[in-house]
């Protein structure tokens, strides 16, 4: 059981990747770290032989006799506890060097690597961008935010649905992310999974382009309210569809009335100030 | 597919407290799964039962308790029970903040 992607799949079926090189050593020994319940119980089982633990752990005794020989035992755990460990970590990496992460979500499509390149042309000059692409296979994400000329890292997470803070901690040691600067890590595309997991950065940005239903924040809802910046791409083609950008906007603001929007189009350039705005104001604010 | 990536954290948490009591095997695992933390139910428990297998819970069950969803008025301060987010203030028409339903919890466990 792989924890670290979420699926049966071995620990080396998440790979790291930077296009034009060759593959990242795999680490197995690193990656079997992040599992560290597959091995310390092999040799450790101190409770074998000696059966004292009513008085090492008193608080299991008065439950001992409710359920006929079984004990129960209080656990009071959160299910994503490693993952909000390791994001935490993440999130002061960030910190301790001034860095603005953010974590675009979206489904397959909305244009998240096109806004990116757009961004990065535009940007490179004026603050180091650097890149973590998310994908279930391929580097082709990776090429293209390479030819617009940031550093780049891929990860593809073989059949998992989304990044955990897991892979990106392991991503940071791989990537240089220059003091300043803003990481853009961009998620496996799916507005479901990935609102649940944590990866330590300041904000998630989620983007809905005009070609999908302007009823996305109703069917998504947990993704717009988690977000704090809804950026809505491919204006060019409204002319074309019958998306309401009022409405989808009242529908995202019904899930999370503080979220904040951006109306643009990544490949005809049209709103791209206020995108750019919002990353100089955040950015401004992490480097502090 | 999250719910294969809660399981295994479910499991992890659960065989790690059962160990730490010297538990030979744990009969039921009791989380608290808030109704607005995005998780299908079926889907958890079908991945559930795959994935316990070979572990200390290869015949437990997972008692699941669903917590309701709540939601606060920032405007007047009214409570409510919701079960979707976009939900609207009984009291004065203002949309509720989300306080409660995003629980994802291992509770307790019944072992021998």
């Amino acid at each position: 059981m792989c924890d670290t992607c979420g699926c049966n799949q071995p620990p080396d079926a998440v790979t790291y990747r930077k296009p034009g090189g060759h593959d990242l050593p795999h680490r197995h020994g690193d990656l079997e770290h992040t599992h560290p319940h597959e091995h310390p119980h092999d040799h450790a089982h101190p409770h074998d032989h000696d059966h004292p633990h009513d008085h090492e752990h008193p608080h299991v005794h008065p439950h001992d006799h409710d359920h006929g020989g079984g004990r129960r035992l209080n656990v009071e755990q959160d299910i994503l506890r490693r993952n909000d460990l390791t994001a935490e970590r993440n999130r002061g990496w960030f910190e301790g060097r001034g860095v603005l992460a953010l974590n675009l979500v979206s489904s397959p499509g909305s244009g998240k690597t096109s806004l990116l390149e757009r961004t990065i042309r535009d940007l490179k000059a004026e603050m180091p961008l650097t890149v973590i692409e998310g994908d279930q296979q391929t580097l082709n994400d990776a090429e293209r935010i390479a030819a617009a000329g940031a550093p780049v890292l891929q990860i593809n997470t073989g059949f998992g649905c989304h990044l955990d803070a897991e892979m990106i901690r392991r991503a940071l040691t791989e990537l240089e992310v220059p003091p300043h600067g803003v990481l853009l890590i961009e998620n496996v595309g799916n507005l479901v999974c990935p609102a649940l997991f944590d990866l330590g950065e300041h904000a998630k940005v989620v983007i809905i382009s005009v070609t999908e239903g302007d009823d996305k924040p109703q069917k998504y809802p947990a993704m717009f309210a988690a977000a704090q910046l809804c950026v809505i791409n491919k204006t060019d083609l409204l002319p074309h569809v019958d998306f309401d950008v009022e409405a989808c906007k009242d529908a995202a603001r019904r899930v999370n009335p503080a979220l904040a929007f951006v109306e643009l189009s990544a490949t005809r350039g049209e709103g791209l100030e206020g995108w750019y705005g919002w990353l100089r104001e955040r950015r401004a604010r992490a480097a502090r | 597919m999250h719910e294969m990536t809660l399981v295994a954290g479910i499991l992890e948490i659960a065989e790690e407290r059962a160990r730490e009591a010297g538990a030979a095997r744990i009969n039921t695992v009791t989380v608290e799964i808030g109704r607005l933390a995005g998780v299908e139910l079926p889907s958890l428990i079908f991945c559930f039962e795959t994935a316990r297998l070979g572990t200390l819970a290869a015949g437990a069950e997972l008692a699941v308790r669903e917590l309701p969803g709540r939601g606060r008025c920032p405007a007047c301060g009214a409570e409510a029970e919701i079960d979707f987010y976009a939900a609207l203030c009984p009291a004065c028409d203002g949309c509720l903040e989300v306080v409660g339903g995003r629980e994802l919890r291992v509770v307790s466990l019944d072992v021998d």
